[in-house]
């Protein structure tokens, strides 16, 4: 695996008024890296993530994308982008897979999948259409399924679709955030099989996720947050096997 | 302004000095609709939800027809349509009623607000839970005991949020009253305005006027309604202000 | 009777163009008033308390006054004003037609109750749609365009429907402020050939096809927006 860092992040704060949910991070992810973030729920892990593309806007912290630091200015919510259309650029290298999927509910599945290509990338309309359903079969759904509405299928085929959306817009960094946690449990392994063969293919991918049998699995890197900070991180073996904190080891007997 | 009102309060709110005028003829307008307008709703919505076809659809021709024209051309109709037919003047009866604008306006707006009326009760009366009809069957009421005593109250109570916005409709609509040489607060307003050229105060205050009375009604209906509704488990809900509680006003929400 | 009804003693120009000017001014104000609301709705949304006050105070006052009232507050006003102005410039005397300023206060009156229905909307759109729409790269005004906008008019067309079949009605208010409408040139061809009641019933067939075709019409819109929308099987 080469070691070229595609994102690091340092010093991440954030607050929600006097409230501090993320005390100081620091994260690396080298292109091909696949990084899952554990922690108990309120660890802030979420919160995390969607700091990773501002759906949330920090408090504090510095942010490099390939290398580059990004400017940042601070408005009454917390930082932002000085630029906002370099905001928008770097979305656009940041596919996000949502908890709930966020389908656009009065799109056709080849409307959601081709909007922001078309839309943002600017591509043309047939490529859209014809990568749309190339990445539809990559996640395993007929393409029949391409006209349908989202309210139609079930909660499996959403998320995959919504895989499909991401892997759309040919992202850097695939963001997770719990992607089956809104899944019946016979719907689960549908998307993670699919969310495997992501990870094989080599992408790099940041990760929340309570399946701890698949993070060990398939990640290169375990991160796990307590209380708003990095508590212990390395790789599955280093994080499953010989866990050094005590905190950590409590959560991993809770957890199996 | 100060001077406006040093003449004009008088009216505005009650007497033109020969005849009652302003906010109490207003007030007469809106209670006497309302109230005929609800008495005669009653014996319709049963005949709305009637069995026979041919009762049910001609109530339904009735609401249709006057829920879709313009109260305002009812009221043209009342008044100048009616007293226009040679049959009505030469009949003393009907010549006397037709030609004075108090009674055309009544009639047409009691008829209107009874149409609206008519099909929210009726679609109340639909909405009564079944098994409490047969409750009260179970325990030997007569049809007419069932509907007193179960189907009519539950009915009523819920719809009492429509019922308080049709009421502030139909004051609302009152203010096209003056067209028929009726002297509410608009007609005073407009005598103010065409004697002084003060426009913003003369329609000023008539706004005013009108909108304490729609907070009025709005209140006191609320009020009521916490008192006529306490068997409902109702969502906590955080401190009210002003604003918040008004904006639930659902002027158009008029069915 | 029936005779001067299907003739309508020549009259039958002067109450067609009254019905186009009924048509006319109800489908200007109409689109005035969704674009007004559709602003309304967002700026009762933005974070400006400022801009929040103004929007509440707006409908408020709207939902208190008489629509008749504010439409006379705002025709001789706006006349007033309007003549005060050219006085101080010297410029030529302005008059407001009765047809613009039944628009105006058509759209201002009707803009507050299409801010509700929006704002209802808007609040109905699941977050995560929007918040999927920005972290695709989607500008703030791409998501409003994309995934917002269809989504709110779909979820609003009852409440529009609702809003147009009460202004169709509120739009007979303009005659009283001399508009040549429907019922204007009702009354009038009514009076010239001494038939005043055939010519308003006349009129109020015609108002009733109206509303009848605009149902229509809001039915099947309803039918077509509806796409993407799994009903519960009764």
């Amino acid at each position: 695996m080469s070691l070229e860092k595609k994102l690091s992040i340092e010093g991440l704060r954030k607050s929600y008024g006097s409230h501090e949910v993320l005390k100081g991070i620091d994260l690396t992810a080298n292109a091909g890296e696949v990084i899952t973030l554990i922690g108990s729920s309120g660890s802030g892990k979420s919160t995390l993530l969607r700091c990773i593309n501002f759906l949330e806007q920090p408090s504090d912290g510095v942010f490099y994308f390939d290398n580059q630091m990004i400017e940042m200015t601070s408005d009454h919510e917390g930082m932002t982008f000085a630029n906002a259309k370099e905001l928008q650029t770097l979305r656009t290298k940041l596919a996000m897979v949502f908890q709930h999927f966020n389908l656009w509910s009065h799109m056709t599945v080849l409307e959601n999948i081709t909007l922001a290509p078309m839309k943002v990338l600017g591509q043309d309309k047939s490529d859209a259409i014809k990568q749309a359903h190339l990445y539809l079969k990559k996640v395993g759904l007929d393409s029949d399924v391409a006209m349908k509405y989202p309210a139609f299928l079930s909660g499996g085929q959403q998320q995959r679709v919504a895989i499909a959306r991401a892997l759309a817009m040919e992202p850097d960094i695939l963001l997770f955030d719990e992607p089956t946690s809104a899944l019946d449990p016979e719907l689960v392994k549908e998307v993670l099989k699919v969310i495997r063969l992501l990870a094989e293919e080599g992408r790099t991918m940041i990760m929340v996720t309570h399946e701890m049998a698949f993070a060990k699995e398939v990640s290169d890197t375990i991160v796990f947050l307590a209380d708003g900070k990095i508590e212990e991180s390395g790789s599955p073996e280093a994080i499953f096997e010989h866990p050094k904190s005590d905190r950590l080891k409590r959560f991993l007997n809770h957890e199996f | 302004m100060i001077e406006l009102l040093q003449t004009y309060w008088k009216p505005f709110l009650y007497s033109d000095g020969y005849n009652y005028s302003g906010l109490v003829i207003t007030l007469w307008l809106l209670i006497f609709s309302v109230v005929l307008g609800f008495l005669m709703s009653i014996p319709l919505s049963l005949a709305r939800n009637a069995k026979m076809p041919a009762i049910r659809w001609s109530v339904q021709a009735f609401t249709t027809l006057f829920r879709g024209t313009p109260l305002y051309l009812q009221l043209l109709i009342c008044y100048s349509g009616i007293y226009s037919l040679a049959l009505v003047q030469d009949q003393p009866l009907l010549n006397s009623f037709f030609r004075d604008g108090m009674n055309c306006t009544l009639l047409a707006f009691s008829i209107n607000t009874c149409a609206y009326m008519c099909e929210m009760l009726a679609g109340a009366l639909k909405n009564v839970d079944a098994g409490e009809v047969e409750a009260g069957k179970a325990f030997g009421m007569s049809k007419f005991q069932v509907y007193r005593h179960i189907i009519f109250p539950a009915a009523f109570k819920q719809s009492l949020p429509q019922y308080s916005n049709e009421v502030i409709i139909v004051l609302h609509s009152t203010t096209i009253a003056f067209t028929a040489t009726v002297a509410d607060i608009l007609k005073v307003a407009r005598d103010a305005n065409s004697a002084t050229y003060m426009t913003f105060q003369s329609f000023g205050i008539a706004a005013i006027l009108y909108l304490i009375l729609s907070f009025a009604i709005f209140y006191g209906f609320k009020k009521f309604e916490t008192y006529y509704t306490a068997h409902i488990v109702k969502p906590h809900t955080n401190r009210p202000n002003m604003l918040g509680l008004f904006g639930k006003m659902r002027k158009v929400v008029r069915k | 009777m029936m005779n001067s009804l299907f003739h309508l003693e020549g009259y039958g120009g002067l109450l067609l163009s009254g019905a186009w000017m009924t048509i006319k001014l109800s489908l200007l104000s109409f689109l005035c008033a969704m674009l007004l609301g559709v602003v309304t709705a967002l700026a009762k949304r933005a974070k400006s308390t400022t801009l929040y006050l103004i929007a509440s105070a707006y409908t408020v006052l709207i939902r208190g006054v008489p629509d008749l009232v504010l439409m006379l507050l705002l025709f001789y006003g706006i006349q007033s004003w309007v003549g005060d102005v050219c006085l101080y410039f010297g410029w030529d005397y302005i008059v407001i037609d009765p047809f613009h300023a039944g628009v105006i206060t058509l759209a201002f009156i009707y803009g507050a109750y299409f801010s509700e229905t929006f704002r209802g909307a808007l609040q109905s759109i699941p977050k995560g749609q929007i918040e999927a729409a920005l972290a695709y790269g989607l500008s703030n005004m791409q998501s409003f365009r994309f995934v917002i906008f269809p989504q709110m008019m779909r979820l609003s067309i009852p409440g529009i429907s609702n809003i147009w079949q009460v202004m169709i009605k509120a739009t007979a208010l303009v005659s009283i402020i001399g508009l040549n409408d429907l019922i204007n040139a009702a009354v009038e061809a009514g009076k010239s050939t001494n038939n005043v009641f055939s010519f308003l019933l006349l009129a109020g067939a015609m108002y009733l096809a109206y509303t009848m075709v605009s149902n229509a019409v809001f039915s099947q819109l309803n039918r077509y927006f509806h796409v993407g929308i799994k009903e519960s099987k009764s």
